[in-house]
């Protein structure tokens, strides 16, 4: 659809949000729960899409949304303090505001996936997004065949969500494997990379649906497993990460070929996407 | 011995193997329980088995002075652990310890290279599947090594 111009300024002005909520997740990551200040209703989203939000006097920083697009009070954003933005983000406490563009871009395809197996991988920060796909999924799981959480992280202390991946575990209808980069003796949890658990998953390739999120070499590797077990590049989706600005793909600064990430990702069929993923100049 | 032909029959790393080489292989083979806390083996000593394992789980350490163990990766259910008896000086390089009752089949590393000399189809077979075996773990030793959580 084309902006008008009306629309494309509409579209790059922040609604107010306030924090209603800051968690502490581990020692670099955090979880703002945000309330809209002027405006009334809820927030709708898909799982998936991403916000724009705003540190006033800072800058701006494209944030995936991570709560249940069931629960449509609130807006809830997990992410990393790395840079300038997220970390006086990291600094903000409740009553704080924050601007709020979005939400944005594509989303998992948590409707066209229903009578499938669902495998769902992530790496590192990568859960947040999917987590918003998984809350959707299992509120409706009837409408799903089996449903496998992979999740990898760098160490037991990295682990994000640590309380809902043990009540994820505790159901008798997924299956949630937990598996970390590197870890102390003491550990009793599984140590090795995400990609090497995907053969061993239960799943029937020919009617699955994957979804991966996580740093881009970890995804390629998890594509190829999925692979070598049967499924089809246009069954597995994989969300892409680009220096997305304006959100609308207009500015151009997150385009790789003919694709904008912001508009036309940040979920791609990787069957859209196979050709860029490993070209080294993109 | 039919339920332990049976059972290397199949596991992964044995899948659609021959008959012939299955007979050859089991005698090769006994049945092993670690309870929790038990090694399977230790750094230094003779590396005289390797180990399919059935059930359980299994954590391959290394003594990392002054932090102490350091996990480097686990094995559970249809993972192979071991292939320092096929190479000289048959020393194992790690500690393999049994974090819960694990149950697996052992292989006599000794019995396996001796059968191998004796009939080299079965060799060029294990030889095969366990380059397949080494070559996986390299992959993910390397996606292990670039660290790639730290960026992300």
């Amino acid at each position: 659809m084309q902006m008008s111009p009306a629309m494309r300024e509409s579209a790059m002005v922040p609604d107010l949000y306030r924090i209603q909520h800051v968690r502490r997740e581990t020692k670099d990551t955090f979880t703002v729960e945000l309330r809209a200040v002027q405006r009334n209703g809820g927030v709708h989203f898909a799982p998936g899409q991403f916000n724009m939000l705003y540190v006033y006097g800072v800058g701006e920083v494209p944030i995936s949304i991570s709560g249940d697009p069931g629960k449509d009070q609130c807006l809830i954003h997990t992410t990393r303090a790395v840079g300038t933005v997220t970390r006086a983000m990291q600094k903000l406490h409740k009553g704080a505001t924050l601007g709020v563009r979005g939400p944005y871009g594509t989303h998992w395809p948590v409707k066209e996936a229903e009578g499938s197996d669902i495998v769902i991988i992530a790496g590192g920060i990568g859960l947040a997004p999917l987590r918003s796909a998984l809350y959707r999924i299992l509120e409706h799981r009837e409408k799903y065949g089996k449903v496998q959480l992979l999740y990898g992280a760098r160490t037991p202390a990295d682990i994000l969500y640590k309380n809902e991946l043990e009540h994820w575990r505790a159901r008798l209808d997924m299956d949630v494997v937990v598996t970390v980069d590197r870890a102390p003796g003491t550990w009793r949890g599984n140590v090795g990379v995400v990609p090497a658990f995907i053969p061993k998953a239960a799943f029937d390739p020919s009617s699955t649906v994957s979804m991966i999120c996580g740093p881009e070499m970890m995804m390629r590797y998890s594509v190829q497993e999925l692979q070598k077990c049967g499924v089809a590049d246009e069954n597995i989706y994989v969300s892409l990460e680009r220096n997305m600005k304006c959100g609308i793909g207009l500015c151009g600064h997150c385009q790789i070929q003919n694709l904008f990430v912001c508009k036309d990702g940040p979920v791609v069929s990787y069957q859209n996407v196979k050709d860029l993923m490993t070209k080294r100049e993109v | 011995m039919d339920s332990l032909i049976s059972i290397i029959a199949e596991h992964p790393i044995f899948s659609g193997l021959q008959n012939r080489y299955l007979d050859l292989l089991v005698g090769c083979a006994s049945n092993v329980r670690f309870d929790a806390g038990k090694h399977l083996f230790q750094e230094g000593e003779e590396a005289t088995k390797c180990y399919l394992i059935r059930s359980g789980s299994v954590a391959l350490q290394i003594d990392l002075p002054p932090k102490g163990l350091v996990t480097t990766q686990t094995f559970g259910e249809g993972d192979v652990i071991g292939w320092s008896w096929l190479f000289p000086p048959y020393r194992w390089h790690a500690d393999a310890l049994s974090t819960q009752l694990t149950r697996a089949l052992a292989l006599d590393g000794k019995c396996l290279r001796t059968k191998c000399e004796q009939d080299h189809d079965l060799g060029y077979e294990l030889m095969t599947r366990f380059a397949i075996l080494m070559e996986r773990n390299l992959q993910s030793m390397r996606l292990q090594l670039l660290d790639v959580y730290s960026e992300t």
